[in-house]
């Protein structure tokens, strides 16, 4: 039986430490002057009524610095005249790989030019991805996704639903895609109008 | 007598009432602390709101600790089949009781003459009569003593605890918990050794009052600039002592879920985390009492203030009692709020380095320290 003592491996990148660090108490000063002073500052920053703290309050508060590109919520693009620009093709609904998408198409037989349009367009964001594959499938660039993230904290599934009068809140001065709705312009019909 | 039983059932009232609310008030502290040394806001969500109103009290959080409280009261209490029900159900008290009772011997305040006191109402100060009484719960000639001895007792807890939980985590924290703090104590025992040989008493009240001087004429007499490396190394050992990182390894959450008590729920499990929290102020009113000079400020009498110089600035026997006690409490949680900081910025230790840090690194240090006090002490004093 082996009875020499326990050797610990000593490893070709074994931290190499100077007297003063083995020493250990001026390190342990040292770190604890780097917490301390972040706090101190952060406390001199809450005293002087500034904010001493990179987080924010959600929901009260929502961070202004998210990417452009953030895929945060789903909004339905609006025609001029203010009705979505969707035509209830359930293309979105289909490619959802969460199908997370609901659709119910309405019919208009006055409006030639775009006879379906929804009626309901409910997300579930319960179990929505983000993954924005229902914005590349929409053929009319009706549904986009915007940076900012719903509101969706709350004790009750029901809650987390977006539905058409949230889905319309998007309403931009001028649209980076294209230059829609135009100022001034009327509301173009195609057909009999 | 009767006279006697009102103010120390007013003092033991008050060490419960200071006590707990340390307790509380430190996990508070301790969240928001951390919180803000990291850059974040801390625990802010809960509220107590006014009946009928909309109006929702959240003061910064402060009331999170109650809710902790409500949490761990209202939970299930699960327990284990453990082959010893007895000692699982008795080991959260004997971790937390010596806690409580070690308050007893630490003076909170100076002297206190009721007679003065009440001097507006005769009645009453003719019925205290020229009583005065020290502000601390039990004068012991072996007030330091009975710390140590007290201290000693949460071992049996912490042992108990993990011996009866029949579980492996459980044991091995126990065990951890037992080495360590048999070590540590030790360490503590050794640095406040140097304080005796100086102060020539181990009565409590006696150190304080020994540290109200002046030392060269501008500084406070306190034990810290008598001893700076025992201050050092008693702090550290006393931090070790209650368990907390850097010296967690009974409870290492990486490797023993919570040491040992594991096997603990509800308030069984809510009184270790009090007793930890309440210990945090034990330790820190220790350190005070020891090292920080208790409740003396720098030339402050029991008659008001004495600059060098002959300013007197006279205080009334009230404002004096008032000062004394705010002092103490107020060193008292400048040094839990360091030992938070201390919790929050080093890397726990691995268990070999913590005994080995005690045996090979401060015991050494502790002896070299008490040697050379012996040697100066006896060359001073003769």
């Amino acid at each position: 039986m082996n009875t020499k003592p326990h050797q610990r491996k000593v490893y070709w990148n074994e931290p190499t430490m100077t007297w003063w660090e083995r020493v250990y108490l001026f390190e342990i000063l040292r770190g604890l002057g780097i917490t301390g002073g972040v706090f101190l500052r952060n406390m001199w920053r809450w005293t002087t009524g500034r904010k001493g703290a990179l987080t924010t309050y959600y929901p009260e508060e929502t961070r202004a610095d998210y990417a452009a590109g953030n895929r945060g919520k789903h909004i339905l693009t609006q025609r001029p005249d203010g009705t979505p620009q969707c035509i209830a093709c359930n293309m979105c609904a289909t490619v959802c790989p969460a199908q997370v998408i609901e659709i119910d198409a309405a019919f208009d037989p006055d409006d030639p030019a775009h006879p379906k349009s929804p009626s309901r367009f409910e997300i579930d964001y319960s179990r929505c991805v983000f993954c924005g594959l229902c914005v590349e499938a929409c053929p009319e660039d009706a549904i986009r996704m915007v940076k900012e993230v719903p509101e969706l904290p709350s004790a009750d599934r029901e809650h987390m639903w977006l539905r058409m009068d949230e889905l319309l809140t998007w309403n931009p001065q001028s649209d980076v895609a294209k230059p829609y709705p135009p100022k001034g312009g009327t509301v173009k019909t195609r057909g009999n109008a | 007598m009767i006279q006697d039983l009102v103010i120390y059932a007013a003092y033991i009232g008050y060490a419960l009432a200071v006590l707990l609310t340390f307790g509380t008030v430190l996990t508070w502290v301790e969240r928001k602390q951390a919180a803000v040394m990291s850059d974040r806001i801390g625990a802010n969500r809960a509220y107590i709101r006014i009946p009928f109103t909309q109006y929702r009290m959240i003061w910064l959080g402060l009331f999170h600790g109650i809710a902790d409280g409500l949490k761990m009261l209202l939970k299930e209490d699960w327990k284990p089949q453990s082959y010893d029900w007895y000692a699982y159900a008795v080991a959260p008290w004997v971790v937390f009781t010596p806690v409580l009772l070690v308050f007893a011997v630490i003076p909170f305040g100076g002297t206190l003459d009721p007679a003065k006191l009440f001097s507006d109402l005769p009645a009453v100060s003719a019925w205290f009569g020229d009583r005065t009484y020290p502000m601390q719960i039990a004068r012991l000639d072996a007030g330091l003593l009975i710390v140590f001895a007290f201290g000693g007792m949460s071992i049996i807890g912490t042992m108990l605890a993990g011996w009866s939980s029949s579980n492996k985590f459980s044991m091995l924290g126990a065990v951890r918990a037992g080495s360590q703090m048999i070590s540590y104590e030790l360490i503590m025992g050794l640095t406040v050794l140097g304080l005796i040989l100086i102060y020539g008493t181990v009565d409590l009240t006696g150190i304080v009052q020994q540290q109200s001087s002046t030392l060269l004429g501008f500084l406070p007499a306190w034990g810290v600039f008598h001893q700076p490396f025992a201050a050092t190394l008693f702090l550290a050992a006393a931090i070790a002592e209650n368990k907390r990182i850097p010296f967690d390894l009974p409870e290492a959450e990486s490797e023993l879920i919570a040491g040992f008590y594991t096997e603990y729920s509800a308030m069984k499990m809510g009184l270790f985390m009090f007793a930890e929290f309440i210990e945090i102020a034990i330790v820190a009113a220790l350190f005070t009492t020891l090292f920080l000079g208790g409740y003396n400020l720098p030339f402050m009498t029991d008659a008001g203030f004495v600059f060098p110089g002959d300013h007197v600035v006279p205080m009334s026997h009230g404002a004096v009692v008032v000062t004394q006690m705010v002092v103490f409490l107020a060193k008292v949680l400048a040094i839990a709020s360091f030992q938070i900081l201390i919790r929050w910025s080093l890397p726990r230790f691995r268990y070999d380095q913590v005994l080995s840090f005690a045996w090979k690194f401060m015991l050494p240090l502790t002896l070299v320290n008490l040697t050379v006090t012996a040697v100066l002490a006896w060359s001073f004093h003769g």
